[in-house]
């Protein structure tokens, strides 16, 4: 098997980080904004995984699926709040919710 | 082996940026769905074909099927594909990409010093059970909690 470079995992994991901090910075609609939250998690997770094949212990592993429960549970409770959310203001725009009022 | 690592993440990155771009929903999810399977090919190309399966059942299936079916439920139409071409204009996103560009760069630039070849060894299932059934109980104990919560939540916040 060749050997790949170390640093280009962790490069990839930066750069897929950042498009989805992008994605949560610039976009208003609050499925996006969700959706490069997972973008997020997931390179957290490719991070992870690169530092655990580079070292060969699994415990990287382990932690990606600590990471792939928490991005199933926050998904779950998120996609609830957004359903709640189209009921009351009938629109996905993160703006409305900007009054801290009930 | 290593091409097939560039490719992946060739394709993990454009989809990834066609995610975050595009107006319509569930063509961004459709692109979120191929950059979390290229992603699972560079697990499976970094020795962890357990991550790997993983990323594909769990993330490409189980919670992009979630955002379907909100999506679904939702029923968005024209009018909030319309509204999000507007809201996606240059002097939006701009000032913040550029920020965020110019701290990718710095990542870059310190990761690029150093160049460690690293030839991955596969860590499979036997070795990660062992391992999460060992010292991890208590972990995997809390992520069941967490699970049973999140479940519960989410059926309390999208009642009617």
């Amino acid at each position: 098997m060749e050997s790949i470079p170390y640093e280009h995992g962790l490069i990839l994991a930066a750069i897929l980080f950042s498009c989805g901090l992008v994605g949560v910075l610039t976009r208003r609609n609050i499925v996006f904004v969700l959706m490069s939250l997972e973008v997020m998690l997931n390179a957290c997770g490719l991070a992870f995984v690169v530092a655990s094949a580079r070292w060969g212990h699994a415990d990287g592993q382990i932690m990606f699926m600590m990471i792939l429960t928490l991005a199933a549970a926050e998904v779950a409770v998120g996609l609830g709040l957004i359903i709640q959310m189209y009921r009351r203001y009938h629109t996905v725009d993160i703006s409305v919710l900007s009054e801290m009022k009930g | 082996m290593i091409l097939l690592f560039y490719l992946a993440a060739a394709f993990a990155i454009v989809a990834t940026i066609f995610v975050i771009t595009s107006a319509h929903v569930v063509h961004a999810l459709v692109y979120l769905i191929i950059s979390l399977l290229a992603v699972a090919v560079i697990f499976f190309v970094l020795g962890a074909p357990f991550a790997a399966m993983l990323e594909a059942i769990v993330y490409a299936g189980a919670i992009m099927v979630l955002f379907l079916f909100v999506m679904m439920m939702l029923n968005l139409g024209q009018a909030t594909e319309n509204e999000e071409r507007s809201w996606l204009r240059p002097r939006v996103w701009l000032v913040p990409a550029l920020m965020i560009l110019i701290l990718l760069g710095q990542l870059v630039f310190v990761l690029w010093q150093q160049q460690t070849d690293m030839t991955p060894v596969e860590v499979g299932v036997r070795k990660l059970s062992i391992l999460l059934y060992g010292p991890y109980l208590l972990a995997v104990e809390l992520a069941s909690m967490l699970l049973l919560a999140g479940l519960i939540s989410a059926y309390h916040v999208a009642r009617k």
